[in-house]
């Protein structure tokens, strides 16, 4: 496998015009001649899928859920990036693009982050002209609010639904797109395998979520846009069908996965209340902006009421460690920070797994109404799910698993190691290197579904010229064959655990291993342990109903299947990297608690090869040259 | 960990059991035991589902997904109210300290001609897909976006096309109405819209499009009941009809024939 990462020549900031006019076209009249299925449809799906379409290619798009409104991006909460400098704060393309290698800590490509910086200020214009309704001044202007690892405010969202608004933008056009006869939309469709003929993705197998029906459908590429992985750790942010099958199943037949142990830990989640809980919910980190994060300055005192804890009682660490963020500092950095006072002893709450987010002292100064207009929604929500009142009582919080910045390894083009095969969005690993910074991931989705992809997918479509081919080819049926017959044997098993037993041990397993703060000897310790989960997994778990109806217990096993398999990846790629950077915190390489990593060993993306079933994955590496940014230690003090 | 300390609660849920369109359904009798109050109404529904599952049964199936009250994916009639007893409440997020120990729970799926159910509480909601694609939607091809500040929009219209905008687009309006009407969704949409500057070019033809679909997908029509209104988890106002009824009428009253899309020559 070589990797060609295939970055334009030339100054950084013209690479992304030059490539757009060295790229070749399809004549209007031949798009319609091509065939293009896109697998998600959430913001990078959506965007792709729409786009596409009007520009006459066409489209069939492919969602699990009843429809493309669904997909995860809907939660977002906080808001989207773009290098406007609305603010007149001093903000610019080549800010946003060094905070953004710095918020990655530096193991992202500069020629990505910059193009992705460029595009940015085009999102925010095409999403109002669809009729985003985004915050305004009372001028009428567009409104920012700041974000962590920024010093300036360049945050566009509508109150606390920005992914849901930037969403059903995208799915409006996907729709209006679907009406046009340009989309061709299949909900409750599961892309359960790649098909691949002469070495070039043409098509996928899918399970109609109805019928139980296995379908095949070619093409002449195909665009992943389905997501993460962090539901690897059963309890993450994410959606509950959120999954890597899709992905890891590209894995497996010829496509690079990068950096998976690449995962983001948020800091502002709720707290865990049970055993029975199935997810967790997240907090908008934009609550940060007027939230102060402490805890009790004594251990003695963590049982008590926050309000009879005095001042001089707390200890406001974030704003102690970090003094020029404060708050507002990177979600790594704010994570590992409440684990490292909770692991003291001084966390709060049920099993002393939490910290405080304050408002006391924005509601002093702003007022109730300011508060409500900001967060509302937000505090009601917490509300809801506590039974506490956060106008009245701190909330409580804790890092919770939300993004993951691993995913397919993509060329510039945004083209996997499979010619044909374009990954966009988070399933690919792109933009954000070892750690996203809040509010990067609506801006990366819907610059690869609205500004990248339908540019670069016309040059792939015109150089490679794809054969015309047939649902009887007979790598078309030996891929429904695989599908049908992996379906058949998770019937089959008949065992007497749950599908979903398997998913809360192995999470616990991942969450403990390979979470927050990872070392050698548990990261072995997991890897000797997933191959045995597994194998009981394949011997003992119980599916009931058939594959010829809805089968939600059958969707579930064979999501938790490649986990299953893919958890082991994420491990390994872990124990092989030995620095820490981002998300990944290596406890053997830190600095008093500070990520130390190695660049002289370790500036390079990890690229892994599927080897074949019980073999050891191949890792490739594809250096990171930094031309523009100086490689710095990552401070926020 | 344990979130059992307030005391388990022990529920009689009555639940529609419904294995494909085609075939009949009926309500069926489950216990629920020792369930904590800090469970969320659909985490219930997992535990109970985990203890079919290991005796082999079939586990009743639901819609759900971000289980955060946003993906619009869950919606089941609990006691005779969409989503539950909890105003502005999705059923994922009601959580069982609503209940009481001893309570018995009917939950049914949305019931309404244009919503037929595929699978015990799952229904087909396609018809809200087909409405949007009517003309829930501004057509601005991408990359034809002037600057976003190029257009001011004052703050006031702004957040009442974001009241509307919130839509999760559950149906609980059309479960709760007792003409199983789609006028809430519709209205929400066209408010959304029709109040921003960038919606005013498609405005009539929208309101006169959605409005066919709904019809032509059988929902009933809008006699004013209210009950639309106090269902949604989004707190979407009934006002939004005001602003559909008035976009209908003028849209009915000045309709022009369509000249071909690419325009002369």
């Amino acid at each position: 496998m070589e990797l060609k990462s295939k970055i334009p020549s030339g100054p950084l900031a013209d690479k992304w015009d030059k490539h757009k006019f060295e790229m070749k076209l399809v004549n209007p009249a031949n798009k319609r001649k091509y065939h293009v299925i896109v697998v998600g449809s959430g913001l990078a799906g959506a965007s792709a899928a729409a786009t596409m379409s009007e520009l006459g290619y066409q489209v069939s798009c492919f969602c699990f859920q009843d429809s493309p409104r669904r997909a995860h991006s809907i939660a977002a909460q906080g808001g989207i990036n773009a290098a406007k400098n609305y603010q007149n704060d001093g903000d610019s393309i080549w800010r946003l693009f060094y905070d953004t290698v710095k918020g990655g800590d530096f193991r992202s490509r500069e020629a990505n982050v910059y193009r992705l910086a460029q595009i940015s200020v085009n999102i925010i214009d095409q999403c109002v002209a669809q009729g985003v309704p985004f915050a305004r001044e009372y001028g009428g202007l567009l409104a920012n609010r700041s974000f962590g690892g920024a010093q300036v405010s360049r945050t566009f969202y509508a109150r606390g639904q920005t992914g849901q608004q930037l969403l059903l933008g995208a799915y409006q056009a996907l729709e209006k797109e679907i009406a046009r006869g340009g989309v061709k939309m299949y909900n409750r469709h599961e892309m359960l395998e790649l098909v691949i003929v002469d070495g070039k993705a043409r098509g996928i197998i899918t399970r109609d979520l109805i019928t139980g029906e296995i379908e095949s459908h070619l093409a002449d590429a195909v665009v992943l846009g389905t997501g993460g992985y962090g539901n690897a750790y059963f309890l993450s942010t994410n959606a509950k069908g959120c999954n890597v099958t899709a992905t890891y199943r590209a894995y497996q037949r010829g496509a690079a996965f990068a950096n998976p142990c690449f995962t983001q830990i948020h800091p502002t989640c709720i707290p865990q209340s049970g055993d029975h809980q199935s997810k967790l919910t997240l907090m908008s980190e934009s609550l940060r902006n007027d939230g102060r994060v402490w805890v009790p300055k004594s251990q003695a005192d963590c049982g008590l009421p926050p309000s009879e804890i005095p001042e001089q009682n707390r200890d406001y660490y974030l704003e102690r460690k970090y003094p020029s963020f404060g708050n507002l500092s990177p979600r790594d950095i704010a994570s590992r920070a409440a684990k490292e006072v909770c692991d003291e002893g001084r966390g709060v709450g049920p099993g002393g797994r939490g910290v405080y987010l304050d408002f006391a002292d924005a509601i002093g100064r702003l007022g109730v109404h300011m508060i409500t207009e900001r967060y509302g929604n937000l505090f009601e929500m917490y509300e809801r799910i506590t039974d506490e009142n956060p106008y009245e009582r701190p909330m409580r919080i804790y890092p919770a698993v939300h993004y993951t910045m691993g995913g397919l390894w993509v060329d510039y083009n945004l083209m996997s190691t499979i010619p044909g095969l374009h990954v966009i969005g988070e399933a690919n690993f792109s933009d954000h290197g070892a750690n996203r910074l809040g509010a990067s991931a609506l801006m990366q989705g819907l610059a690869d579904g609205y500004f990248v992809i339908p540019y670069t997918i016309g040059d792939y479509l015109a150089s490679s010229k794809p054969e015309p081919i047939t649902a009887d080819h007979a790598e078309v049926r030996r891929s429904m064959e695989s599908v049908l017959a992996r379906q058949t044997r998770l019937l089959g098993i008949k065992g007497k655990r749950t599908v979903d037993s398997f998913h809360r041990q192995l999470g616990h397993l991942m969450w403990e291993k390979c979470g927050m703060a990872r070392n050698a000897s548990g990261l072995k310790e997991a890897l000797n342990e997933i191959p045995k989960l597994r194998e009981e997994f394949w011997q003992n778990v119980t599916v009931p109903g058939s594959g010829a109806e809805l089968n939600q217990s059958l969707e579930k096993a064979g999501r938790v299947a490649d986990f299953l398999e893919f958890s082991e990846l994420m491990c390994l790629d872990a124990l092989t990297r030995e620095e820490s950077c981002g998300g990944h915190f290596r406890e053997e390489y830190q600095d008093a608690g500070e990520a130390m990593r190695n660049d002289e060993k370790f500036a390079f993306v990890s690229a892994w090869e599927y080897a074949g079933s019980g073999k050891a994955p191949i890792l490739h590496k594809e250096p990171l040259e930094f031309e523009n940014v100086h490689l710095s230690t990552r401070s926020y003090k | 960990m344990t979130a059992t300390t307030k005391g388990g609660l022990s529920l009689t849920l009555h639940v529609w059991r419904q294995p494909n369109a085609a075939a009949a359904g009926k309500m069926v009798k489950y216990q629920a035991t020792d369930i904590s109050p800090d469970m969320s109404f659909l985490e219930m529904l997992d535990v109970v589902n985990e203890g079919l599952i290991a005796v082999g049964n079939d586990p009743i199936a639901f819609d759900h997904d971000c289980r955060e009250g946003i993906c619009g994916s869950c919606g089941m009639m609990i006691n005779g109210a969409a989503h539950g007893p909890m105003k502005l409440t999705t059923a994922c997020q009601l959580h069982m300290r609503s209940f009481k120990d001893g309570d018995d729970i009917f939950i049914e799926p949305w019931r309404a001609t244009a919503f037929p159910v595929v699978k015990d509480l799952v229904v087909d909601r396609s018809a809200f897909d087909r409405i949007i694609q009517a003309g829930g939607f501004v057509s601005a091809r991408t990359g034809a976006a002037q600057d976003g500040n190029a257009i001011p929009i004052s703050k006031v219209a702004a957040d009442e096309s974001m009241d509307a905008a919130a839509c999760i687009g559950c149906g609980a309006c059309v479960a709760a109405c007792p003409n199983a009407s789609a006028s809430l969704f519709t209205a929400a949409k066209v408010t959304h819209l029709g109040l921003l500057p960038q919606g005013q070019p498609e405005r009539f033809r929208r309101a006169l499009q959605m409005v066919e679909q709904m019809d032509l997908e059988h929902f009933g029509g809008c006699t004013l009941f209210g009950e639309c209104q106090e269902a949604c988890p989004k707190g979407i106002s009934i006002d939004s009809m005001m602003h559909l009824n008035r976009d209908f009428l003028l849209a009915t009253a000045t309709a022009k024939e369509e000249k071909s899309e690419m325009g002369a020559g």
